[in-house]
Parts: C-alpha cells; sequence; structure tokens
C-alpha cells in the first residue's frame, strides 16, 4: 500500500509497512516498573500473538505501540519503539495522528451509542471528511473488511447496541479500519463472545493481516496457535521484578520447541 | 454447624427479612402518601382560582400575571448563568482535573456552596450584585444569585452522570485518533445528556420556588411587565409570601392559586424532561 504525505511542503510518497522495532521498551508506573528491557520486531502484514499469564504486561505494552498509554497519568514509556523506522515517541509524532496509524480493538466490544454508519464513520470524521459520497465507501468498505457487510449493510441507520455481541466487535474492527491504519492492536478481542462469533473474529483477522499488521493480546493459547505467524512470550517472574519478554519466534517453533524451558512449561499448561 | 441450628437460623432470617420489607415498604408508602396530600390538597385549595383572568392579568384586576413573567425571567436568566459554568465545571471535575489538592479544594467548595442557606446567597447577591456591581434590584441581580445557588447541583450532577459513560467508550474514541475534546463532545456529552438535563431541571425548578435569593435581589411587592433585565419584577414565590403575611386583608385564594400555578409551571417542565429522557435512554443501555 502506498500513501502520499505531506512532510515539510513536500508530498512524499512512503511505502507504507507497519513494522514495528522495539529497543529496550520498559513502562513504569510512578515510581514501578512494570515492564523492562523488551526487546522484538513486529513484521509488516503479518500476525503477531503475545500471550503470557495475567499481569505479565501484555496489555501494557501493546497500549505502548499507539500511545494509549499517555491517556493514564503517570505513565511512563523508556527505550525506543520504531514504525516504519520512525520514532513514536520524540516530539514530532502527534500521539492522535499516530492513533489513525495504529488502530485498536478492546477486550469487551465497546460501540458508541449511536448508529452502525455513524460509529464507523466517526474516525474518517475526526479527521475532517465531510463527503456523504466519500464517507458511504469507506463505511462499506470498512464493514466489508470486517465481515459485517452482509449483516448489516441494509440497516446502517440501526443504533450499534442492536447488534450481538459479536457483531458488535466486528462493528469495533470496521470502526478502527475506516482510519486506514497500517496497524491493528487487538486486546483479547474474542474473551468475551461465544465460541461462533470468537471464529468469525478469527476468520476476520486471518482476512485482514493481508494489508494489516496485527498485533494481538490472547490469552487463549489455541487461539494464537491458530492464528498469529509468530508468538511472543511475556512473563513476570515475581512481584519485586518487571515483566520482559521470554522469547519471540515463528509461532510453529514456539509451540513445539521453543527455545526457553519457561515457555515450553507456559505453553503446556503446567503454570498460568 | 448442626442441621437443626441451620434451620432456626433460616427461621429467623425469614422473620428479619419480612420485617425489614414491612419497614422499608411503609415509608415508601408514606413518601407517595405525603407527595399525593400536598399536590391533592393543593389543587383543592388552588384549583377554584384559576381562570383566564386570574393568569392574565394585573393584581390590580385579580391577576398574576407580572409574578409568571417574572418567574419566567428570572429561570431564563438563571439557567443563562449556571448551565454554561455548572455544565462546563462538572466536565472539568469528570474528564480533566487530575487527582490532588487542587481538585479537592474545587469540591470542598462546590459542597460548601451547596450546604449555605438560601437567605445567605440573598444577602450575599445584596451586597455583591446589588450594590458593589450597581445592577440594582433587577433579573439580573436575582438572576445572578439564583445561579449561585443553582450551580452546585448542576456541577455535582453533570459530573455524576459523565462518570457513569463507561470508560471503553473514551477508551475507542481516543485510540481512533480523536482529541480529548472531541470525545468528550462527540461520544461521552451525548451519553451522558440525559442525566445532565436531568440535574439542569432540578436546580432550575429549585430556583424557581426560591424566595429568600431573590427578596432583596430582583422582587418587589407590585411592579410592572419587565422591559430590560434591569427592572425589576414580581414573582410567584415573593407573590405568595406577601400575600400570605397581609395583617389586614390575607387572601387565601391568590396564595393558594399562585401556588398551584408555580408547582404546575415546574412540573410540566419536569414532565417534558422525563418524556425526553425515557426516550433517549431507551437507545442508551450499558
Amino acid at each position: 500500500m502506498a500513501i502520499a504525505r505531506e512532510k515539510e511542503g513536500h508530498v512524499v510518497t512512503t511505502q507504507i509497512q507497519g513494522a514495528f522495532e522495539l529497543k529496550d521498551v520498559s513502562v513504569s508506573y510512578g515510581k514501578e516498573t512494570a515492564v523492562a528491557g523488551v526487546r522484538m520486531s513486529i513484521d509488516a502484514h503479518s500476525v503477531t500473538a503475545l500471550i503470557g499469564p495475567s499481569g505479565c504486561g501484555k496489555s501494557t505494552l501493546l497500549r505502548c505501540l499507539n500511545r494509549m498509554n499517555d491517556e493514564i497519568g503517570g505513565v511512563r514509556v523508556g527505550g525506543t519503539i520504531l514504525l516504519d523506522g520512525e520514532d513514536i515517541y520524540s516530539g514530532d509524532v502527534d500521539p492522535v495522528e499516530l492513533r489513525s496509524r495504529v488502530g485498536q480493538v478492546f477486550q469487551r466490544p465497546n460501540p458508541f451509542p449511536m448508529s452502525v454508519y455513524d460509529n464507523v464513520a466517526y474516525g474518517p470524521r475526526t479527521f475532517g471528511m465531510k463527503d456523504r459520497a466519500e464517507l458511504d465507501a469507506v463505511v462499506e468498505e470498512s464493514l466489508r473488511r470486517a465481515a459485517l457487510w452482509e449483516e448489516v449493510g441494509g440497516k446502517l441507520k440501526k443504533h450499534a447496541f442492536e447488534l450481538s455481541g459479536g457483531q458488535q466487535q466486528r462493528l469495533c474492527i470496521a470502526r478502527a479500519l475506516a482510519t486506514k491504519p497500517e496497524v491493528l492492536l487487538m486486546d483479547e478481542p474474542a474473551s468475551a463472545l461465544d465460541p461462533i462469533s470468537s471464529q468469525q473474529i478469527e476468520d476476520t483477522i486471518a482476512e485482514l493481516k493481508s494489508d494489516v499488521t496485527i498485533v494481538i493480546v490472547t490469552h487463549n493459547m489455541q487461539q494464537a496457535a491458530r492464528i498469529s505467524d509468530r508468538t511472543a512470550f511475556m512473563l513476570r517472574e515475581s512481584m519485586d521484578r518487571p515483566a520482559g519478554l521470554v522469547e519471540i519466534g515463528d509461532t510453529r517453533t514456539m509451540f513445539t520447541k521453543p527455545n526457553d524451558p519457561r515457555t515450553e512449561a507456559y505453553i503446556t499448561g503446567r503454570f498460568g | 454447624m448442626s442441621r437443626a441450628r441451620a434451620r432456626s437460623r433460616v427461621r429467623t432470617a425469614r422473620v428479619v427479612e419480612g420485617v425489614m420489607r414491612l419497614v422499608t415498604g411503609a415509608a415508601a408508602a408514606s413518601v407517595v402518601m405525603a407527595a399525593f396530600g400536598l399536590l391533592g390538597y393543593l389543587l383543592y385549595r388552588g384549583a377554584p382560582s384559576i381562570s383566564l383572568n386570574f393568569l392574565t392579568q394585573i393584581p390590580g384586576l385579580g391577576g398574576i400575571f407580572p409574578a409568571i413573567v417574572g418567574t419566567f425571567w428570572l429561570v431564563v436568566g438563571t439557567a443563562a448563568f449556571s448551565l454554561p459554568i455548572g455544565i462546563s465545571a462538572g466536565i472539568y471535575l469528570s474528564e480533566y482535573a487530575p487527582r490532588g489538592t487542587r481538585t479537592r479544594i474545587i469540591r470542598l467548595s462546590i459542597a460548601n456552596m451547596a450546604g449555605v442557606p438560601s437567605i445567605v446567597y440573598g444577602l450575599f447577591g445584596l451586597a455583591v450584585f446589588v450594590m458593589f456591581f450597581g445592577f440594582k434590584v433587577s433579573i439580573l441581580s436575582g438572576s445572578l444569585t439564583l445561579a449561585c445557588l443553582t450551580l452546585p447541583v448542576i456541577i455535582t450532577t453533570t459530573e455524576e452522570a459523565l462518570r457513569q459513560v463507561p470508560q471503553d467508550l473514551r477508551q475507542a474514541s481516543l485510540a481512533l485518533g480523536a482529541t480529548r475534546w472531541r470525545t468528550i463532545y462527540r461520544v461521552v456529552l451525548p451519553a451522558a445528556a440525559p442525566g445532565i438535563v436531568t440535574g439542569s431541571i432540578l436546580g432550575l425548578s429549585r430556583a424557581a420556588g426560591e424566595t429568600a435569593p431573590v427578596l432583596f435581589t430582583a422582587v418587589f411587592f407590585s411592579a410592572p411587565l419587565p422591559t430590560s433585565p434591569f427592572d425589576k419584577v414580581m414573582a410567584l414565590p415573593y407573590h405568595i409570601f406577601i400575600m400570605a403575611t397581609q395583617p389586614n386583608h390575607p387572601q387565601p385564594a391568590i396564595v393558594w392559586g399562585s401556588a398551584l400555578v408555580l408547582v404546575a409551571g415546574v412540573s410540566i417542565v419536569n414532565i417534558v424532561a422525563a418524556t425526553w429522557r425515557s426516550r433517549a435512554r431507551r437507545k442508551v443501555t450499558w
């Protein structure tokens, strides 16, 4: 995907990738360091799963990637996070603009209390899109990509709360896709859903990765094994030490012969 | 625990259950009785006075029209000052205020404002708006005084309504690249609107019925219809007070008639707001 961006007066066409490079990333809340020393790369147009027991910092790390941690008072992020080579914590990067490139889907479906159409159009309208035809096109495209168009295409005026839980979550995916992000962060997107809806979300993820980088936090290891290309295992070994990355690798390798004995212990269900 | 003891505990619990149901039910019933008793008696005493003449004529011709108009403008003025300030302050407290000493001071001030007796607001209004700012005894002075009295109610209910909006929605909006203000304006405020409207109406209803704050700041026993915000006016609560305390010629018919008009006016606004609210709420459930 190529996109034209204006930079210092020139229109620069850059190849949009959506690859992250994390160097020595740490997160602290006040005096307490929650996550430290994370080094990993997240490949473009692939699915990377973050797994690990509760409290291992998966969601905290995820929220660093679109700077949602900035919204919580007293959170400090250390180290460097590069998105396609650009430091997303440098002074030049506006978190608001960053979030249009790095979308997020949350654990519980959280559609806005408005119509299906207005939900999907919210992002584009935020960035000034007003033209009705243009909005219509974005709404349809986003709903199609989230595999929801078949079900709601004819009733876009319907209130979002009238949709089922699974449909609401796919609506949230469509809403996030409407700003044309390079990356989609998903924080346990299927954990509040029934198995069939969960399956539909997984199918949607498989469709999406051809043009969006996906980073997904999940508690469900079978899910991680099914949908991800690479898996990162995080762990907090004791409460007086920050959580960290144990290892990251090709998903098949991680689930069959991981390098680290702790990874093996976790995926075979010996703890967590 | 033995079975017999368990059984006796269950029996005691059942008795307590029954007694508590009765006690709380009786309390609720007495509230209903008080409300209906009050409204019923008001209707019984006030209804005979209501006539077109009563509603549209000046006091000299047996009407209360100037008092209705005066109360109307006082409430409009109060709304004009207290709604923007009150709702904005509520938004600040819920959405922007950091936890800390400064916020605690703001909250303490609001609590104190809510605790001040209304006659003290009247004195404050007299000293500050009437005399210091030189607004005289006028709709403007009265509205500003009533606004001070109404503010704590509006701020507190606004803040409360905003807090009920799930954090998830704010997160979703921010994650889409919306700024804080856009998130508040497009997502949080619409979701909280029913609660904010309820609080505002509650505050303004109270303002409409207050006598003490307008006593020294806005009202006069007999005044013509106002032509500007700097005019003094008649007002329903004050008219009731004056008519009820006439030593030689008490006017029960006018007193009860005015009281009914005041309560009916406030009720109509409340009913309209409640209808709108229930329609808005049907869509918004978490």
